[in-house]
C-alpha cells in the first residue's frame, strides 16, 4: 500500500452533481453535513465539479456554505462520462489535496467515485449513512449498511488521503448558511483521442426510473393490491403526501409496476421518514430494502402478515377500502382538498 | 470475442439472520451462491460467445469453497474458470480486491489471450459497494459502463458495442469501444436453464487456481494490512420492535388515529399547509 504524507491534506471537498441546470439535492445535503464535520476538523468546506457550464451553480453553492468552488469548464465535459470526469477531477484533487472528498451515492456518484479512488490509490467507503469525526485521531468515521441492511459497519481510512465516501441521498438535511465564496477555475487539457466512448441517445423517463432514495415518504403497493389498475390508489396517496410510489417484487412480477420502482433485496433500498406498505406481506427480501425507514405503516388484511412485526403502526383491513379513504382524509387534513 | 467475467461467491443474503444477543450475523447453514447480478453477466457473455464465437473466462476471488461458484459458471456455459485464492488476500478492501483481481485477470490474459469485454455485476449483495468493477476497469484503463440493462449491438469488426444503461433520470444508450468493462443489472437478461452439453462440459472441466506462487502479484498491495480502509466496528442495527396495531369502531376512526400519530412528523417535514 502506498502511504501518503497525510499532513499535506486539508479541507473537505463536496462533489456537486447536477442535471438539467440544477444542483442535485444530495450535493446540498452533503455541503450541510460537511459544515458540521469542518467544525470538528477546524477546516473549510469547498465544493467542486466539472462540466460545460458549471459556474452558474456558484450562488447556490455559496448559499449552502462552501467558501470555495473549484471548477473545470469545458464543452467536452457537457455530458457525464466516467473517464474525462475522472481525469479532470483527479487533477484538481491532486493539486489541492483535500482531506475529505464526499460524493452522492447516486448512479453517477458511485460510477465516478470508484474510479477516482483507484487512481488516487486511496480508501473509499460506499453508500454511507452516517459521517463523524473521531475526536482523538480526527479520522473520518464512515458508517454504512451491508448485507441488505442487516449489518452496519463503521469504516475509517487512517493512512491514506483523501478520505473518500459516497453518501446516500436523503440522509442529511440541506440547511442554508450563506457565505461570500470564491470561484476557482482550473484548466485541464484533454487528449480527446483517449476518450472514445460516446452517448448515442439519452432517454429521460419521468416517473419510470426513479431514485427512491430521494423521497422522504414512500407509498408502496404489493400483491394485495390485486390488479394493475389498483396501483393508482398507491400513487394517489403518494401524491397527496408529496412522496413517491413503489412496489414489492411480487407486484413487479405481476407487471403492475416497473422493476425500477421495486423496493427490496433485488430492488432499491430505501430509508424514508414514512414508508406505507399497502397489501405487502413483508417477506424478508422486502424487509431488507425498507426496514430502516423511520416510521413504517402497514395496511394488510392478514393480521398475521410478517410486515406487522416491524411496522410502527398497523392497520388490519383491505387496502382497496382503506387507501381511497385515507387519501381523501389526508388530502383534507393536509389542506390540499 | 473473449469475455472475462468477474464473479463473487456470496452468502444468500435473504437467508442471513441477525443474532441480536451477540450483534452478529448468523451465517451457519446459509447457502453460498453466485452474486445474483454476476449471473446475468455470465449469461450475457455466454450469449455473445454463442453468437459471435470466442470464449468466456470466469474469475472468482475467494476461499477454496468458491470453486463451487466457478463450477456453476461453467455449467452456465463458461469455458474457463479461475479461482484466485491465497491467504495474502484475506481482509482486502475494495481497493486491494480490485488490485488482486486485476493481477489475476492479467495472468488469464497471458494464458487465454486479450479480453474484448470485461464483465461484472453492478454490485455484490453482501458488501453492496459497487466499487470493485470500476476499480478493475480503471486499472486496465478501459472504458467503463455501469448499470447496463441491454446489449443493443456488438460489432466485432469495428470493435465496438452499443449498450443501454440506467442513469438517475432514465436511460442512456452508449457506444463503447472494445475492450471495455461493463457492470450489469438483473434486467439485462433472463437466465436460461443450462443445456445438457454445458453441464457435461462443466463436469469435465477443471477450475484453475491462481495464487502468489503461480502469478505475478505484489503482496504489499493485498490483504487487510495493505487496505486503506479498515473496519472500526461492525454492529447490528437495533431490532425493530413490533409497533402498535391501530383499532377503532370504524375505518374513519382508525384513520383519524393514524393521522394524529404521524401529524407531528408531517408538520416537521413541512407537509401540512
Amino acid at each position: 500500500m502506498i502511504k501518503q504524507d497525510i499532513s499535506k491534506y486539508k479541507h473537505i471537498w463536496v462533489f456537486i452533481e447536477y442535471e438539467n441546470g440544477e444542483v442535485a439535492h444530495v450535493s446540498l445535503e452533503l455541503l450541510s453535513k460537511a459544515r458540521e464535520l469542518a467544525k470538528d476538523l477546524d477546516c473549510e468546506v469547498h465544493a467542486f465539479t466539472v462540466g460545460d457550464k458549471v459556474e452558474q451553480f456558484k450562488d447556490e453553492i455559496f448559499k449552502y456554505g462552501a467558501t470555495k468552488f473549484f471548477i473545470i469548464e469545458d464543452p467536452f465535459l457537457k455530458d457525464y462520462m466516467t473517464e474525462p470526469y475522472r481525469d479532470s477531477i483527479v487533477y484538481m484533487i491532486e493539486k489541492y489535496k483535500p482531506e475529505v472528498v464526499l460524493i452522492g451515492a447516486t448512479t453517477l456518484g458511485r460510477d465516478l467515485a470508484g474510479t477516482i479512488a483507484t487512481v488516487l490509490q486511496t480508501g473509499l467507503t460506499a453508500d454511507t449513512t452516517a459521517l463523524d469525526i473521531d475526536p482523538k485521531t480526527k479520522n473520518l468515521l464512515m458508517t454504512r449498511p451491508t448485507f441488505g441492511g442487516n449489518l452496519m459497519a463503521t469504516i475509517f481510512c487512517p493512512d491514506n488521503r483523501p478520505q473518500m465516501s459516497t453518501s446516500r441521498p436523503g440522509v442529511y438535511k440541506a440547511v442554508e448558511a450563506p457565505v461570500k465564496g470564491e470561484v476557482i477555475k482550473e484548466k485541464f487539457e484533454f487528449d480527446k483521442s483517449k476518450y472514445l466512448k460516446k452517448i448515442v441517445e439519452k432517454i429521460v423517463e419521468e416517473g419510470d426510473k426513479v431514485n427512491l432514495g430521494f423521497y422522504d415518504i414512500i407509498v408502496s403497493g404489493g400483491f394485495g393490491m390485486g390488479a394493475k389498475e389498483n396501483m393508482k390508489l398507491v400513487q394517489e396517496l403518494a401524491d397527496v403526501l408529496g412522496g413517491t410510489w413503489a412496489a414489492s417484487r411480487k407486484a413487479v412480477q405481476e407487471g403492475w409496476a416497473p422493476q425500477t420502482r421495486q423496493v427490496g433485496q433485488t430492488g432499491q433500498t430505501v430509508h424514508p421518514k414514512i414508508y406505507i406498505a399497502c397489501g405487502i406481506s413483508g417477506a424478508i427480501q422486502h424487509q431488507a430494502g425498507m426496514k430502516s425507514s423511520e416510521i413504517i405503516i402497514a395496511i394488510n388484511k392478514d393480521p398475521d402478515a410478517p410486515i406487522f412485526e416491524i411496522a410502527t403502526y398497523g392497520i388490519v383491513g383491505d387496502v382497496l377500502e382503506v387507501l381511497p379513504k385515507m387519501t381523501k382524509m389526508f388530502k383534507e387534513k393536509l389542506g390540499k382538498a | 470475442m473473449h469475455s472475462l467475467v468477474f464473479i463473487k461467491q456470496v452468502p444468500d443474503a435473504a437467508q442471513v439472520r441477525v443474532d441480536y444477543e451477540t450483534g452478529t450475523l448468523i451465517r451457519e447453514g446459509v447457502p453460498a451462491i453466485i452474486n445474483p447480478f454476476d449471473k446475468h453477466a455470465i449469461e450475457a457473455a455466454v450469449r455473445i460467445r454463442d453468437e459471435f464465437g470466442g470464449k468466456v473466462s470466469v474469475i472468482c476471488m475467494g476461499p477454496p469453497m468458491a470453486e463451487d461458484a466457478l463450477k456453476e459458471a461453467l455449467s452456465m456455459g463458461a469455458d474457463n474458470a479461475y479461482l484466485l485464492s491465497d491467504r495474502i488476500f484475506a481482509g482486502s478492501d475494495t481497493l486491494a480486491t480490485s488490485y488482486a483481481l486485476w493481477a489475476g485477470a492479467k495472468k488469464i490474459i497471458e494464458e487465454e489471450g486479450p479480453v474484448d469485454i470485461f464483465w461484472a455485476g453492478k454490485q455484490a449483495i453482501d458488501g453492496d459497494t459497487a466499487q470493485t468493477g470500476p476499480g478493475i476497469a480503471t486499472r486496465f484503463n478501459v472504458p467503463l459502463v455501469t448499470y447496463v440493462i441491454d446489449i443493443k449491438k456488438v460489432d466485432p469488426e469495428k470493435k465496438t458495442m452499443v449498450v443501454e444503461r440506467l442513469v438517475e433520470s432514465g436511460r442512456e444508450v452508449i457506444e463503447v469501444p472494445m475492450p471495455c468493462f461493463l457492470t450489469v443489472e438483473e434486467e439485462l437478461n433472463t437466465l436460461s436453464f443450462a443445456p445438457l452439453p454445458y453441464l457435461i462440459k462443466a463436469a469435465r472441466s477443471k477450475v484453475a487456481v491462481l495464487n502468489s506462487s503461480n502469478m505475478e502479484i505484489d503482496a504489499s498491495y493485498c490483504g487487510l494490512k495493505n487496505s486503506p480502509t479498515k473496519v472500526k466496528k461492525a454492529f447490528t442495527p437495533p431490532k425493530r420492535e413490533k409497533g402498535e396495531m391501530i383499532e377503532g369502531d370504524s375505518l374513519d376512526d382508525i384513520l383519524n388515529t393514524l393521522y394524529e400519530k404521524i401529524a407531528p412528523v408531517l408538520k416537521e417535514m413541512g407537509k401540512v399547509s
